[in-house]
Order: structure tokens, then sequence, then C-alpha cells
């Protein structure tokens, strides 16, 4: 009620001038306030995407000086690029496997957190563990990975005393295994993002209807399937749609296992992007490469946006 | 009550703008002080790899002799540096002083991010006769090599007695019979180890063609790419023959430097070719490690100058600086007979000054043995200059990946190669 009586005062002030560029200045007071964050937003956003939307329609861009419009020049030879064509299908590979890897270990990890067979020591123990990948940098996860899954580590060196192999796997070399190898490792860092998140909203779901379930004679599955999964269902979504953003822009793991080797098997659209600008110096195929990887990543993010609405 | 918010807003407002002004400063580089004193960037990894402290004494004998000149370092590792300078290069806002590679030398000279030091070095009559070497581009100087470090053949000579191998191998058919020897002698031991990673692919540079170097052979004519030579062809074959054999350590197509090192630290294998840097690394992880350096093998019956394949810390100067006399004499300071030889013996390395000399006093004995080895030799690096140097390396990875797994003949591979390579050497 307090609120109007201010409004009133200012409807009837324009008649004189200093009133006037007071309101103004009032009026301008919230844009002051965000001023910075906008400057921030435009200088180390808006100005770097749209130059390189710019530079991705000329041709030798940044190594040479006077560079020339080339229209869709750029556009043409990467998606015709062979390489790029592989990247785009491992990274579609990575990211959906992970996210689907993520998304079962993290539900699994949680509902056992949430469990009430467990006492709550045990639970605190497990939290711990399970959450431990994600303490872990990537460059310590990369290395720890390198040497675990060296072809004399100790995965080899377990499996090969159980007696499940026979030769030492080369998990990062191999043409054939190396894609599903950092799939695996990418997997072990992420999931507890998901278990985190899932846990949350597992406790926020109301007893009465688990309750309520179980005096209409239902089974665990059925609670599962009917009460379970559609309370977690705006969680899932978000958590998916974000996880296939941030899983699609992996490129240090990446870098630091297998580098896109061997032979492309693990490239993707990151380190595609990466070589081409820093070690062939191609900034504007560079540029359009990253260019179609934000578009593939605008289409993510409007689903989550959208998922977000309907929330 | 509006008193005191409207001074919170100024005082937010001042914070600000504060803030931002900072923010703004911050991003410039040293300029020059209101007393005429000078201060240099540079920026370089050397810092990063030598012991704590000492390049920075390095750096105040300097500027206690030339006290209107200060120079700031800007130390990070050498993938960080690189990218730094490449980011610096497309900006124009290279620091006044670099540390280069050789391999990037072509590409910043073309972009005409680092300045032509043959017109400084005449212009503070240099006497450029002391420089080893000198990284020219179009007949022009834009590198100037400090320290230079070689790679020779690095033997574990507990795992070669084991092997029951009476010497150090010489030429490639006694190394793949030493390799095929150490490779049967037990365990995962393998005879070499080969890292052809394709993220920082210097192996095809250190480890592959430091095989055609040590015979004399060169992968360039009249400089341009000549991979279907016979030389090329025969030290790829080669390489096949060592995989053929089962000789080299497994994991080879995404293995890196550090992994090499660290597998002959482990005693995992028994012979591998790498940077004399790392010997002071080896003995500190494993002090016990019997071992020697040598000469590369060469093919049989080879009688001529082997060529033992270096790095350098070479070093440049930003065309976009406003201080080039300044940074020359700083350049000049480095490549000094005194301070080029101190440098040279804390880096472990070979001066960049042909009349310095390092002090082998205090080092490993393995130093004065690799001296001998480059003093018998010449410094060989193809690499050294050419444009898009490391995708060169790493096309050549990727096909020389296909010919050890089978997927490609060596003719084809090299034929593959010298079309990739023609494209980018014009």
């Amino acid at each position: 009620m307090t609120l109007t009586a201010p409004e009133t005062s200012t409807r009837a002030a324009p008649a004189v001038p200093g009133r006037s560029r007071s309101t103004l200045a009032r009026r301008l007071v919230p844009y002051g306030y965000l001023s910075p964050t906008v400057l921030l937003i435009v200088v180390l956003m808006v100005v770097p995407i749209v130059m390189v939307i710019g530079y991705s329609f000329r041709d030798n861009v940044i190594v040479q000086e006077n560079s020339v419009f080339a229209g869709f020049a750029n556009y043409t030879k990467v998606l015709t690029d062979e390489s790029f064509l592989a990247a785009l299908k491992n990274t579609g590979v990575f990211i959906s496997v992970s996210t689907l890897a993520h998304l079962v270990l993290g539900l699994t990890f949680a509902m056992m957190l949430n469990s009430p067979l467990l006492g709550g020591v045990t639970k605190a123990i497990f939290r711990i563990v399970y959450i431990l990948p994600w303490l872990f940098t990537i460059a310590v996860i990369a290395v720890i990975w390198r040497l675990l899954l060296d072809p004399a580590g100790v995965v080899n060196h377990v499996l090969q005393t159980l007696g499940l192999i026979q030769e030492g796997v080369n998990w990062f070399s191999d043409p054939g295994m190396a894609l599903w190898a950092v799939t695996f490792v990418n997997i072990w860092a992420g999931y507890p993002f998901f278990m985190i998140s899932l846990l949350a909203a597992l406790q926020g779901i109301p007893n009465d209807l688990y309750e309520a379930a179980a005096v209409d004679g239902t089974n665990w599955f059925q609670r599962f399937f009917h009460v379970t999964l559609p309370q977690l269902r705006p969680v899932i979504i978000s958590m998916a749609v974000l996880d296939l953003i941030w899983t699609s822009h992996q490129f240090a793991l990446i870098w630091m296992t297998t580098g896109g080797g061997p032979l492309n098997a693990t490239e993707m659209l990151s380190t595609f992007t990466y070589k081409q600008a820093f070690s062939e110096y191609e900034f504007a195929t560079a540029s359009a490469a990253a260019v179609i990887v934000l578009l593939l990543t605008m289409v993510l993010a409007f689903f989550y946006v959208r998922s977000q609405r309907e929330r | 009550m509006l008193f005191r918010a409207t001074r919170l807003k100024r005082l937010i407002g001042a914070v600000t703008a504060a803030t931002m002004v900072t923010f703004v400063a911050a991003c410039g580089s040293g300029e020059d002080a209101s007393d005429g004193t000078v201060t240099l960037e540079f920026a370089q990894w050397w810092g990063a790899e030598l012991p704590a402290g000492e390049f920075d004494k390095i750096i105040n004998d300097f500027t206690t002799e030339n006290p209107n000149i200060k120079v700031k370092l800007l130390s990070a590792p050498y993938a960080s540096t690189k990218q730094q300078l490449l980011t610096g290069a497309a900006s124009k806002t290279l620091p006044d002083v670099v540390g280069l590679d050789g391999a990037w030398v072509n590409d910043f000279a073309k972009q005409g991010a680092i300045t032509d030091l043959s017109k400084l070095m005449t212009d503070a009559n240099y006497d450029a006769s002391e420089l080893a070497s000198q990284v020219q581009v179009d007949g022009k100087t834009y590198m100037i090599p400090v320290v230079n470090f070689v790679y020779p053949l690095f033997v574990n000579k507990d795992l070669l007695t084991k092997a029951g191998v009476p010497s150090t191998p010489t030429t490639r058919t006694e190394f793949l019979d030493a390799a095929k020897k150490i490779s049967a002698s037990g365990g995962d031991v393998k005879g070499w180890v080969l890292p052809l990673d394709t993220a920082v692919p210097n192996g095809v540079q250190n480890d592959v063609m430091s095989w055609l170097w040590a015979s004399g052979g060169s992968m360039l004519a009249d400089g341009k790419p000549n991979l279907t030579s016979a030389p090329v062809k025969s030290t790829i074959e080669y390489v096949k023959s060592l995989n053929d054999a089962g000789v080299i350590a497994p994991g080879s197509l995404t293995m890196k430097e550090q992994d090499k090192v660290e597998k002959f630290t482990n005693g995992q294998v028994g012979m591998m070719i790498d940077s004399l840097a790392h010997i002071n690394l080896i003995k500190k992880n494993k002090p016990d490690l019997n071992f020697e350096v040598a000469a590369l093998p060469a093919e049989d019956g080879f009688t001529g100058q082997r060529g033992i394949p270096y790095a350098s810390w070479g070093i440049g100067i930003s065309n976009s600086t406003k201080h080039k006399a300044e940074a020359f004499k700083f350049v000049s300071y480095l490549m000094s007979q005194q301070t080029n030889a101190k440098l040279s013996t804390i880096a472990n390395g070979f001066p960049g000054n042909k009349t310095a000399e390092p002090d082998f006093g205090n080092s490993d004995p393995l130093f004065k043995t690799a001296f001998d080895i480059y003093q018998q030799g010449y410094p060989a690096n193809e690499f050294v200059g050419l444009p898009k140097s490391e995708d060169l390396m790493r096309s050549f990875a990727e096909q020389l990946q296909l010919v050890l797994t089978g997927k490609s003949s060596v003719d084809d591979a090299l034929a593959k190669s010298q079309e990739n390579w023609s494209s980018v050497i014009e």
C-alpha cells in the first residue's frame, strides 16, 4: 500500500522541470546498476561472437592484413570436410552416450543415497565416495585415467590377473576403442552433478504420494514409473539438455587424453575447431566451424529454455 | 535516509567506475615511465623450466647494467606461452620480447608480428658472426636461438646388458637387433618407444625424422617437400620394421613425450630418443637408473657427419613494440659470451653463442658426452622455419599411424604426405 504513494506523486511531477530531471534520473538508476553487467556481457560475449561470425564470412582472417569477403565458402569447406563430418558423428556419439549414462548412473546413485534402508553414516560415506570424481579438475582426471588405462597400467593388469583379457588393451590408442574409452572417462567425471541434482529433487517429492500409491497396492516398479519419474521429469529434462550442451563443448579431456586421435577416432567438434585455428592457422574455417557449433548448441538451448518455461 | 541512499548510489557508481578504469588500464602493457625508464615485457617459457630464481638473477644483472630499462618476465609453461603468443600475434599485442620455438617463426614472420632482426643487428653494429645459428624467412633473421637442446639416443645400460647386447648400437641393424633382444628379455619391457600423439605431434620431428637426419638425409629439396625420396622411404620402412618386430612400446598412437620419458625412467623401455634437458628429471625420479647417451644410429655403412635433432629456446622482438632498440640491447645481452654460457649451463643446454663455453664442472658427465656428440655432428631440424610446421608434423603423424596400423602402405602414406605438405609449403 505504501508503495503507491510515491508513484502518485511522480505522476504529478512533470509540470516542474526540476522534478522531471529527478524522475528521469530515478528511472535511469536501474540501468546504471545493470550497466557494468551489460558492459561485461557485451565486451566478453556479444563482441567476440559477432567478430567470429564476421570472420567466418571472410578469408585469411587474422593471419593476413587484408582479408577478403568469402561468402559461404568457409561453411562449404567445413561442411564437406571429412574430418569435420567424422568429428560431428563422434561428438554425437560422445554426448548422447555420456548424457544417457550420466542420467542412469546419477539416478541410480541418487536413489541409493535417498533410500531409507541405509543408515546416516553409510549414506555420508557413500555420498563422499560418489561425489569424488566431481572434485577433480579435468587435468587431474585426464592424468589419472591415462595412467590407469595405459597398456601397462593398473586396469589391464587387473583384467589380465582375473583372466578376462589375454593381452594388454590399448584403450586410448586403439582406433576401435579410443572413443569408448574417452566416453567412459567423461561419464565417470560427470555423473556426480546429475546425482546431486536428482538427489535434491528426490528429497523434494512429497511422501504422501508414495503412501497413497502404497495404499493402492503398487509395487516398487510401479511407484518408480508412476510417481518418482513423473516427479523428476522437469529436472531430468533440464539436466539432460544442459549436459548435452556442456558435453558437446568438452575439449580439455579429449585434448589431454587422445588429442582427437588415433586416426581421428576421437576427433570432436571442439578439437577440430582448435586444430583449424591454432595448428593450421585457418581462423576463417575455424570460425565457420565455431558458428556451426553455436547453431547446434542454440537448438539445444531452445529446448532448455522451453522446458524451463513449461516449469 | 534519502541522503544515505544517494551517497550509497554514488559510492557504488564510483566503485564501478574505478573498477572499469582499473580493468581497462590492466589491459595495457608496460610503457615509458615519466623518468624515461622503459619497461620491456618478455614472454617465454624458460623461467618455468629453470631452477627457481636463476633466470631472475640473469635479468637483474641486465637491469643493474641498464638502469633505464626494466624487464618484466611473463613466464608460463611452453603450451600456454604458445597460445598467448598466437593470440598476441593475431591482435598485434605481442609483448616486446618473445621467446620463440623455431616451428613458430615462419607463421609469426608472415603475419608481420615479429620484427626483422637483421636490420636491428645492422643498426646496433652487432657482430652476428658469434651466433651459432639464425632462423631466417626470405633471407631475413627473425629468431636467434639462445640455447639449444639436442636429442641424442638414451640407452638403459642394465637392460642392454641383461639382453646380452655387448655395446650401444651405432647402426640401424644393430639398433633393431638390440631392440629385439631387449623386448625378448622378459616382462613388459620393450626395446624402443615412439610417441605419435597428434595433439602435440613433435614425435615426428624428434623420434621419426631424427633417423633420417642421423644418416645425413633430408626431407626437403630446395626448400620444397621431398618425402617420396629414397632416404625418407628407407626411414619410414625402418620405423615400420621396428613396429612389425614388436619392439615398440604399446600405446604409440596417443603417446606423449612425457609418457616416453616416464617409460624409460621406469625401465619399461630400453632405448629412446629424447632431449638432453630431461637428464636431471630422469635422475631425480630414478637416481639409480644406469643409462648413457649416444649418437643416433645411422644407416649401415654411413660414414658422413650425423645430424642430431635439436630444439631451441629462441628469441625474437615484436614488430609492434615502440622499444626495438632497447629490446635488441636485451637480446644482445642474452647472446653475450658470458651470459649465454651462464644461461646454457643452468638450462643444461648448449649455447647459441659460438664463443660461449658451458661450464660442465658441476654438471652430469653425460652433458659432456652429449656436447662431444653435438660437436662431432651437426644440429639438424628441418621443421625450423617451415610454415605451419606443427600441422605438417600432425598430417605426417596421421599417415604414419595408418602405416603402423596396416591401413596404408609406406608409398601411399608418403605420397599423401607429399601432397599435404606441398599445399602448405609453396
